[in-house]
């Protein structure tokens, strides 16, 4: 297999960390409308933002990773 | 069909040339933009409280929220009040990456907190800084922070390397998550603007996903510089009170 094929083989690969982040995200919203619907005073929404960033930010190594594969090297 | 390299925008250039022996210390692109930032915020914050009123103005209302933002909602309900004395730090820090996310969105502009670099600097001068408070407050027993209350103590030799571990890993965890956030996201726009031009008619498409990931981007920037922010508090917490 040649370098090129093999890096665009890598790039693919290293974007399945985003499957932890939706996973994440989705886990995140889906507890804060729990959390809304059962108790509609509850202040969480900032502490969910915080979450989001936090789960969005663990995928977005894995796409970094994706570009530094593809245009880096 | 990418007829332009995604990552030529993160290119920094000399635009004042400037070498000092053999160090290379040129106003670049990056410097300007970081100039503009400082400016801007210093500027804004000196303008709008020039002629402080009891009644504050429109102008004198948006520095008051910006910093009673900072003071209570990330020094006060994540480090306690005993931490005001550092908001002056939190909220440089926190004004001078939301500018800079911010201005990097403006077209044919830079964003220097896409630079590895540029976060791994001002993730190291929070975690040296938080260090060097912790162990002027607490001496030797700051250590105490790497061993968990409550366990028991064969636990506690798999337990304190991995706290150990995990506190030093903070400044590369900190600085990789903004960087990576702004590039992946500038990155994706170029992207995206790619398909516009290469599908012809049918780019209308990739337009508006690229439309709204600008709004994404926005959402991002805040978000980063904000999350940047409540984790260095939260590190002086933990500095502070030890757990």
């Amino acid at each position: 297999m040649d370098v090129a094929s093999a890096k665009m083989i890598g790039a693919g690969l290293a974007c399945i960390a985003l499957v932890g982040a939706g996973i994440g995200i989705g886990n995140v919203f889906a507890a804060l409308i729990n959390s809304l619907a059962r108790n509609p005073a509850a202040q969480v929404t900032p502490f969910a933002f915080l979450g989001f960033a936090l789960a969005e930010a663990t995928g977005l190594f894995g796409l970094a990773i994706a570009f530094l594969i593809l245009f880096v090297f | 069909m990418a007829t332009e390299n995604p990552l030529h925008q993160f290119t920094i250039e000399r635009l004042i040339p400037i070498h000092i022996g053999g160090i290379d210390a040129s106003y670049t692109n990056s410097a300007l933009l970081m100039s503009v930032a400082v400016v801007l915020i210093t500027g804004f914050v000196l303008l709008s409280t020039r002629n402080a009123a009891l009644v504050p103005g429109r102008w004198q209302s948006v520095s008051e929220m910006l910093y009673e933002f900072v003071a209570h909602n990330l020094i006060d309900s994540n480090a306690g009040h005993d931490a005001r004395p550092y908001l002056p730090f939190v909220f440089s820090l926190f004004t001078f990456i939301l500018l800079g996310n911010l201005l990097g969105l403006v077209p044919y502009s830079f964003t220097f907190t896409s630079h590895i670099i540029v976060t791994f600097a001002l993730a190291a001068v929070v975690f040296v800084g938080v260090t060097i408070i912790g162990i002027a407050k607490h001496g030797f027993r700051f250590l105490s922070l790497f061993v968990p209350h409550g366990v028991p103590p064969v636990l506690l030799l798999l337990l304190v390397p991995i706290e150990v571990l995990s506190y030093f890993i903070r400044p590369f965890t900190l600085s990789i998550r903004l960087f990576a956030n702004m590039m992946a996201g500038h990155t994706m726009l170029v992207i995206f603007a790619g398909f516009v031009t290469a599908l012809g008619l049918a780019g209308v498409l990739p337009l508006a996903v690229d439309v709204a990931l600008v709004l994404l981007e926005v959402l991002v920037a805040v978000l980063q510089a904000y999350v940047f922010a409540i984790l260095t508090c939260l590190y002086l917490a933990d500095a502070l009170h030890l757990h």
